[in-house]
This record gives structure tokens, sequence and C-alpha cells, in this order.
């Protein structure tokens, strides 16, 4: 079977449907592949038209898979891990999907690859990008049955490939220079992504939060900044941004919880007992008085570093390892709060944020730059308490906390508003802008369909294909969406023909072709450009193959 | 024959015959060993040429490779059959060697088995047709030597070089940015080569690749690009005229290779050994930072104590390097590789323009990259590609055409390609054939028909009429005795392969004629084949 996957509810029958389908085209292709008896035991072979059918089946099967959770009316999918728990995940978020379902086809894995890149490069657009390779390649086997040779397709794609980008270079905006045009662009754009997703609902509120959490970046690049904690209870809108920094931890016991001007001394050093780092030292006594003396010396020890830590002239201490209860019981006795167990990356944008170095040594106290903040206190989130940073150094950082009802709702909200802020994040950088809901795509398939018809050559065919698979993305918003997509991309074809400068896309809410702009339907151009071509490279990458060799799988003991 | 008698008379078994062990003799042997190398080159003969298609791989592991490299297809086939084994030997060696035309000489291989089986047919003797493979071998290299043409290039002049790498590079999946990755290479390889010796050492080339971007983003780094990070998140990430340091100690006590114990058994002793540690910590950065160094580059890893103190007294840090990184990083910055702390001296420093710490997209993956090397040796292709698939196969057509342009700087003949070459030598040996009596007449027409194979695959894989294209321009060479005349596969509406600027190297050529000789010989020798019972 060219795709199994876990548990897929929605459309169960869906799946069913085309497993079935798959399954016996797959099987006359086993059929007709002979073997060639020079292979390991078990490794298999397939040729030419076989070959090729097998990928193009593998490949379309995924892409059918994630093609209805495409646009503002996507369904989503339940995934349900086969490990203990049997956890389940509730996501339309194309890469999260793909990762998570065991692939065996080959072909199919390369589609799986390039969503997850295009979660890396861009973040967003994983699902279009994955659709629109699959209709690249199913436009591909329709001419690879007229006997139109795969590298003629390749090169027809490639051109179009071409002339498309160029048009949608052209057709970008850029509002850079005029800051409020540029937010209300950005607050688009995140509305956006967001429409496609669990946070649709709020979407308003949540395009401001993260719109507000990028521009506080200044264009600087790191998403690190940005601290998102998720809290179950209350509701999505009750989520919210804060201006400093939220750590997720615990004050120690009798400490102050509320310091003001705090200097703080981040810290990655062994609290609990100094393991003696010179190999192959042991103690070795001969008496129960010398046990406790040394013990007594390694608490001396313990103390002197703690003392060295407040000569610091320090009020919070908060260190990546654990802290122990006697250097805890020092900390309160001056007066010091102290944090333990931050772990990694919580110190390093602790340190980031607080502006402090982290230290592993205490010798130098006057050269130790220490971190500093305004006000720290601890705050009640729901039911939790968590230590809140005011007016820190780094006026950039800033912490999202997300409120929702069950834990499912907080990690698909947690995701969504990761893909927006990445988004965002390639548009401070590129600040090009295109329209959405499939209008870069309807004005680059007028022109492929332009350059085609001038095209002399059996090119022009894939040339021809190549524009109807970029109208598919259109039409696959309307289907998901319950519209009549041919009606809706007729439409919207027949408005872009009749005026070269139209801004029609498909309107979901109302059903019909309507002003992307009037709309506020914006997408980032950094992620349609990659959509096009890495959708092109992986259909391409996919069609030159035309024999698959599988090794015997490794013997698992 | 596994019954013999001994002087008395007395019989006994030279071998067991047993049910499980199967056994193949004769012509038999000889056959089905051909049958098997041809089966191997049927699957590689798609590939050829410029309009040659992908396989698709899928290791043990269910990892997929895409590739039209024949020895990488070879290599990750998992073949069983022996003499299918030692096709991929064939073109392994030809990797080796040459680093390209591995497609080739596998095709031409099996056109040479495929043919001699037509021959044992009609009842020749397999050593005799490999006798006459190789006098046929030997006037097709002659026939190489006089069609071959001189190549001029320079180090000021590099466009021929270029030319010929797009050549390599256009029937890979990097065809649509053929010029810019080709002009990458040849300025990799004339970086590092040595133009009066006439040598390229391929180690100083290194092509290092990250997954994401495009493949227009690939660069050539002018230094290295190591995959690490600074050790502390707070160093500073770029760094402008630097001393380098090379360390292979790691920042720790020293662990000796002796068993011993240090017992403690006072609170003195207890004291003495925290001091003890402490100074070694300090001592180590010290002594760094004595010796003048700005960058601390080391094999091994550090403490957290001794990382802080690195970044407390400015000098940042990298660990956790590898050997081969370590010595391309000491060869690029003409830094001595110091093993011990105690010889840390001003002259072992190296010297680097800038060392810098790149991030990528939106995953946190970071990688220094250290140019402006006073020993402009070393280079890095840092390539960028959609997926991992697409990256592994511009790495290796990338590698493809720097061995191209390594055996252009090795020596500078050429013959044309597009099968012109071929078609050259077939004529040659037909027309050595006809004044040669015997067996060996036969069986250098029938090498002279194997050489076809190749033209005639290119065409097939470009969608020509195969057998039409072939005659045509064998027919013209005829006419117009010229040996630049190929196959037209880009579909230019020319012949003439100098106007298209196609060519190999005569080196690669001739090897590819001597390798698929040699296997084709040493197939046929084979009479017997014994499998032992496999075990259950």
């Amino acid at each position: 079977m060219a795709v199994s996957c876990r548990r897929l509810a929605n459309n169960r029958t869906y799946l069913a449907s085309l497993a079935a389908h798959d399954i016996c085209r797959l099987t006359r292709a086993l059929q007709m592949s002979q073997q060639s008896g020079i292979l390991q035991q078990g490794a298999t072979e397939e040729r030419g038209e076989n070959a090729r059918m097998a990928s193009f089946v593998g490949a379309v099967a995924v892409a059918d898979l994630v093609k209805s959770t495409l646009g503002p009316k996507g369904m989503d999918k339940i995934l349900q891990s086969m490990g203990r728990g049997q956890e389940v995940t509730i996501t339309n978020d194309g890469a999260t999907i793909l990762k998570s379902i065991y692939v065996d086809n080959p072909a199919a894995k390369v589609l799986v690859d390039i969503s997850k890149v295009q979660d890396d490069e861009v973040g967003d657009g994983t699902t279009s990008v994955v659709v629109f390779a699959g209709e690249l390649l199913r436009e591909a086997e329709l001419l690879v049955n007229q006997k139109v040779h795969p590298m003629t397709i390749i090169a027809g794609y490639r051109e179009a490939c071409d002339c498309a980008r160029s048009v949608l270079e052209s057709i970008a905006f850029n509002h850079q220079s005029d800051p409020a045009l540029f937010r209300k662009d950005l607050l688009n754009i995140a509305k956006t992504t967001l429409s496609s997703k669990i946070l649709t609902v709020d979407k308003e509120h949540f395009a401001n939060l993260a719109v507000d959490a990028i521009l506080r970046l200044k264009g600087n690049g790191s998403l690190e900044a940005i601290h998102v904690i998720k809290k179950t209870g209350g509701t999505l809108q009750e989520s919210f941004l804060d201006e400093g920094f939220i750590l997720d931890k615990k004050i120690g016991v009798g400490q102050p919880k509320r310091i003001e001007d705090a200097r703080i001394l981040v810290a990655n050093t062994p609290m609990d007992t100094d393991k003696i780092k010179i190999y192959g030292a042991r103690v070795r006594v001969d008496s129960m008085a010398k046990v406790a003396d040394i013990e007594a010396a390694e608490k001396e020890k313990m103390r002197e570093k703690v003392r060295k830590i407040i000569d610091h002239g320090i009020n919070c201490f908060i260190n990546r390892q654990l802290i122990y209860n006697l250097p805890e019981e020092m900390f309160a006795d001056a007066g010091v709060m102290a944090i333990e167990h931050a772990d990694f990356d919580g110190i390093e944008r602790l340190a980031l944020v607080l502006g402090g170095e982290i230290v592993s040594t205490f010798e130098n106290p006057e050269t130790v730059k220490l971190g500093s903040c305004k006000l720290i206190e601890e705050i009640m989130i729901g039911e939790d308490r968590l230590i809140h940073f005011s007016g820190v150094a780094l006026g950039e950082a800033c912490t999202i906390v997300l409120r929702g009802a069950s834990s499912h709702i907080l990690d698909e909200a947690e995701r969504s508003l990761h893909d927006a802020l990445c988004v965002l994040k390639e548009t401070v950088a590129d600040a090009r802008v295109v329209y959405g809901g499939g209008w870069p795509e309807i004005r680059m398939a007028k022109a492929v369909e332009e350059l085609a018809s001038r095209t002399p050559g059996k090119k022009a065919m894939a040339m021809e294909a190549f524009a109807r698979a970029l109208r598919t993305l259109p039409a696959t918003i309307c289907d998901n969406a319950g519209l009549d997509s041919a009606e809706i991309v007729a439409n919207l074809k027949a408005a872009h023909g009749a005026d070269a400068e139209s801004r029609m896309g498909v309107d979901v809410v109302r059903g019909e072709a309507g002003d992307m702009a009037e709309l506020g339907i914006y997408e980032s151009f950094r992620v349609r450009q990659q959509v096009l071509l890495s959708g092109t490279e992986a259909s391409e990458i996919i069609l030159r193959v035309d024999d698959i060799i599988k090794c015997a799988p490794r013997k698992r003991g | 024959m596994s019954l013999a008698f001994d002087e008395y008379g007395r019989p006994f078994i030279i071998l067991r015959e047993q049910e499980r062990k199967s056994r193949v003799k004769g012509i038999e042997a000889v056959k089905a060993s051909i049958m098997a190398a041809k089966s191997v080159a049927r699957t590689l003969r798609s590939s050829l040429g410029p309009k040659g298609m992908d396989k698709m791989l899928q290791s043990p592991d269910g990892d997929v490779t895409i590739t039209n490299d024949g020895a990488t297809i070879l290599e990750m086939m998992d073949v069983e059959n022996q003499i299918g084994k030692l096709m991929v030997e064939l073109s392994k060696s030809q990797d080796h060697e040459i680093g390209d035309g591995t497609t080739g000489v596998v095709v031409l291989a099996g056109a040479l088995l495929e043919h001699a089986e037509s021959l044992l047919d009609m009842g020749m003797h397999p050593l005799r047709i490999a006798e006459g493979y190789e006098m046929a071998c030997k006037v097709a290299t002659e026939n190489l030597d006089n069609i071959k043409t001189r190549f001029e290039f320079s180090k000021e002049d590099i466009e021929p070089l270029v030319k010929t790498c797009m050549t390599t590079l256009s029937s890979k999946v990097v065809g649509r940015l053929k010029r810019q990755m080709a002009e990458i290479c040849v300025k990799a390889v004339l970086a590092v080569a040595d133009l009066e010796r006439r040598d390229v050492n391929l180690d100083l080339i290194k092509v290092e690749g990250k997954v994401g971007g495009k493949m227009e983003d690939t660069r050539l780094v002018e230094g290295i690009v190591i995959d690490k990070e600074f050790s502390h998140p707070q160093m500073p990430k770029e760094l402008r005229d630097v001393k380098v340091a090379i360390l292979t100690c790691p920042f720790e006590p020293p662990k000796p290779k002796t068993k011993h114990k240090v017992d403690i058994d006072t609170v003195e002793k207890f004291e003495a050994l925290r001091d003890a540690e402490r100074s070694y910590f300090t001592d180590m950065v010290q002594r760094c930072k004595d010796s003048g160094a700005q960058l601390v580059v080391c094999q091994w890893g550090f403490d957290d104590e001794a990382n802080h103190l690195l970044m407390h007294e400015n000098l940042p840090a990298v660990r956790w390097v590898g050997g081969v990184e370590i010595e391309l990083l000491a060869m690029a910055t003409g830094a001595r590789i110091v093993p011990r702390f105690q010889e840390l001296t001003v002259d072992k420093l190296g010297h680097a323009g800038s060392v810098k710490e790149v991030g990528f997209g939106t995953t946190k993956d970071k990688m220094l990259v250290v140019e402006g090397c006073p020993n402009l040796k070393a280079v890095t292709i840092f390539v960028r590609g959609g997926n991992r698939m697409v990256l592994d196969e511009i790495k290796r057509s990338l590698h493809d055409a720097i061995c191209v342009a390594r055996n252009l700087v090795r020596d500078n003949a050429i013959v044309y390609g597009g099968g012109a070459a071929e078609i050259s030598c077939a004529l040659a040996v037909e027309e050595a054939a006809d004044k040669v009596t015997g067996v060996e007449h036969y069986a250098m027409r029938a090498f002279s028909d194997a050489l076809q194979a190749v033209p005639l695959a290119l065409a097939e894989n470009s969608g020509l009429p195969p057998i039409e294209s072939l005659t045509a321009v064998k027919k013209r060479q005829l006419e117009e005795s010229n040996p630049y005349l190929g196959i037209d596969c880009n579909d230019t509406g020319t012949n003439d392969m100098r106007e298209q600027n196609v060519f190999e190297t005569v080196i690669g050529k001739k090897q590819q004629l001597f390798l698929a000789t040699q296997v084709c010989k040493m197939i046929l020798k084979i009479d017997d084949v014994i499998k032992p019972s496999e075990f259950d």
C-alpha cells in the first residue's frame, strides 16, 4: 500500500476508497515487473512505466491526503501515535501531518521531505507545496500516458516555472517604507495565515498579538526572543502578549517573591555538590570522624561558593542546574531570590533577554556582566504560579501566553501561532507581499498559458499542464469550503482575462470571486515563491525516475 | 569430473556433489555470467547521457536516494550475484580513477559481453574472443590518441574549463544551473591546483551541504565551513583578523592512561585537590591567552567551568571539531595542531581573515565560516537544495564535475563526446578488423559493434530514433573523416560536438575502454561457477 497512515478519522472513507484504488494499480504493476535475479533476496526492482506509475501513485496519494486541509475551510486530521499512551494530535498543519505518518513509498517520501523543508525555511505553505507538487505529477501522468517523454515534460515545467516566478516577482508589492501601511500588510498576512487554523475565530486578536511580537524584534530575525507559554484553562481569547519575560519556574522557599531593580546572575554550575573533576580521585578514610571532617569541608566549599555568588552584589540568582537545600537556605538568608533548574534553552534565552552572561566560575565578581530588570514578581496564570520579569534590558523580548480549554487546542494554537510568526518574520526580512486567495496562482497560470501559446513543440503541453496545476490551488480552496470550484475558478479566470490588473481571488466567506485588496487577504511573497520553486523541483526529481530499486529491508533482531 | 581415480584405480572424490550445491560448467557458466552482467548494464543504460533518467533507490533502512550517477546506483543496488558485483567494482574503479563516465563504462562492458555471447554461439573459444577484444581495444586507444586535441586554458582564461564542467553537469539535476555550478567547480579546482606540477589534491576541496534554500544559493567559500558553533552562546558571532590556536587536548583536568587512584583521607588533602583543580582550569585558559590566540579551536569538549573562563577572558572557542576539519583548518590558517597546552606558543598560531557564525532559515542550525586564510589552498563548496535528496544529488554531481576539471588540469588532451569518440573508434576498429584473419576478425568486429552501443543508448535516451541517428552520424564521419560528429542529444540542430562543446578527457575515455575490456576478459575466462550450499 502506498501510504499507510495510522488513523485519520476524519476522512477515513475517502482514504479507504483511495487505498483500494492504489492497491489495484500497484498489484498490477508488481505483476508486470519481472525479477532480474541478480539482486539480494527480498530486494525488488521496478522499471520504466511501472516505476513511474508507482511513484506517481505514491506522490499523488500523499498530496490527496493533505489536500483536504488546504485553505480557510480546510479540515483537521487526528493523528494517533502508535507509541505508548497513544497520544492524539489534532492538526491541519501539513508538515505536522506528514511528519507523523509512516510512508513506505519512496516518491511519497520526497514530498514529505519537501514539506518539512518548507516548514524549516519559511514556516508556512507546507500543505500548498505538497498539493502543488502532487498536481504537477497528476498532470504529468496524463502527459506520459499521451506518450510525451518525461524529459520533455521537465523542460516544459522548468520554463513555465521561470515564467511564473518572474510574474510573481513583478506582481509583488512592497510597503516597507511606510510603517503604518506595512503594519497593515503584516496584520493582513497574519490574519490570512491564521484563518486556515484553529485560531480563526480569534484571528483578529492573534494577528495583533503576532504582529506586535514581531515588530518588537525590530527586524532582528531571531524568534528566540519570543517565548510561548501554554497554560490550560480559560479561553483562547484570554491569550495575551506580555512585554516582559515569563519563566515557568518556582522561586525557592523563604525567598523574596518580588524584587525591584533586580541584578541577576545567570549561571550554569552545579549547586548540589561540586563534583571532583580530577580523574581517579576518591575518598578513602579510616574513621567515621574523618568522614565528618570531609563532609564539613565539602559543606564549607559550597558555603564559600554561595558567598562568592552573593558577593557579586546580586539579588537574584538563576541556575541551569539544581540548587540543593543548603545553598537555597543560604540564598534565602541573604535575601537573594534563587531559581533552580531553568533548562538549557531557558537559560540561553534568559541570558539573552536579561543581558547578562552565563557564568560558571565566580572568582572575579568585578568583571562579570550581570543581567538586570526593573521588576521580578510572581504572577498567577490560571492555577499556576510563574515568574515574571518586566522592564528587561532587551526590549525586543516578549512572551506570548496561550490559554485554551485543552492541551490539544493549545498544541494546535501554538503550531498555528508559530506558522504566523515565521511568516511574519520572513516578511519583515523580505517585505514583498502578494494577495492571497489564489490570486497569484491565477495570475501565474495566465502568464504561463500565454507563454505556452507562443511555444512550439510538445513542451507547450507541459506548460499548459503547469498552468492547470497552478489553478488547482484556488480550486482546492473552493472545494474544501464546499463551493463550486469550477464555477468560481472560471469566473476568476474571466475576471483576470478582462482586466490585467484585476485583484480578484477566492472569497471563501461569500462563496464567490472577490477583491483581495478589499478583503485584506495578503500573503508573503517568500512563501509563495518557495511553494512554486520547491513544488516544481520535487515534481522534477520524481519525474526523472525510471527505475526503483528497493533493497531488502534490514532484519531487525 | 568430480570423480577421479588414483594410480591403483581406486576412486576418490574431488568435489562432493550435493543437492544444495549448485555448479555450472563450460559454456553454460560463461553464458550465465554474461546474463547477469547484461542485466546490470541494462539497468544503467537508461541513465546515460544528458537526457538520462534517474533511479530511485531505497536503502535497507528506508532512506531514499535519487540519482543517475552510475557508481552510486550500483553501490546502493544491493547486488548479490558475483558477476553483478564485478560490474559494480568496475564502475567503482572508474569512479576512483577518473570520477566520471561511470555509467558509460558499465554500458560498454555490457555491450561487449552481449556481442561475445553471439560469438560463443558461433562456436568460438571464449579466450580467442577475449584476445580479439584486446587487439581491438589497442586499436581503439591508438585511434583516441590520433583524434585527440589539446585543450587550452590558463588560470586567467577558465572559460574552456567551465564549458567542460557544464557538459558533465548537463545530465544531472543541476542542469538548470549548470553555468553557475560549473564556475564554482572550476574556481574550486583552480584554487587548490598546482598548475606547474599539474596536480590537484581533492582533499582540499570540501563539499558541505545544508538542506533548505534554493540551489541558486550554492556558493564557493574561499575558506572552510565547519558545522559547529561557538561553545558559549554569548561569544561574539563574528571575528576579524584573528589568530587561531588549534588544540587536540580537552579543556579538562588530565586523564592519565595508567590506572591510578588519588586517595583523599584528610580535609587538607581535600582542599589541596580543590585548589589543584581550579588551577588546572585557570592555567589552561591562561596559557591560551598568553600565546596571543584570539580563537581556540578544539577537537574535544570543554568543561562548563573552562567554557565560562574562556568566555570571561574574551577568548572565543569552538569545541568538538572533527579531525578532518581540524586538519583542513590547520592547512588553511597555517596553524600547527597543538596536542598539549604546554606546547602552545605564538609561532604555532594560525591566522584567519574572518570567522563568522551563520544561521539558516527558521531552524536554529548554525555553521562557522572561516574565510580569508593566508594559505588559500583549502576551499569549501557550500551547497543548498530543496531537500536532502536533491542536496545529495547536487553534491554527487559537483564531485563529478570537480573530477573532470581535475583531470583536465592533470592532462589537457580531450576527445569529443556525444558518442563521437566511440563512433570514430568503432570505424577504426572495423577497418583494422578487415586486415586480420582468423577468429579475432569476428571478435574485433563485435568490439566495434559494442562501441556503437554507447551512441545508440544516447540517442535512445534523448528520444531520437536510435538506429537512424547512429547510422547517419557514422556515414558522415566516414565521408567527411571528421571525428567530431556525434549524437545531438540536446536537439540543438548540429552534430558537430565542437560547436556544442561536448567533450571528455582522453584519460577518462581510455580508462573506460581498458576497464571494460579487462572485465570482459575476466568474465569470459570463467568456465566453472561453484556456489557452496547456503547456510540455513
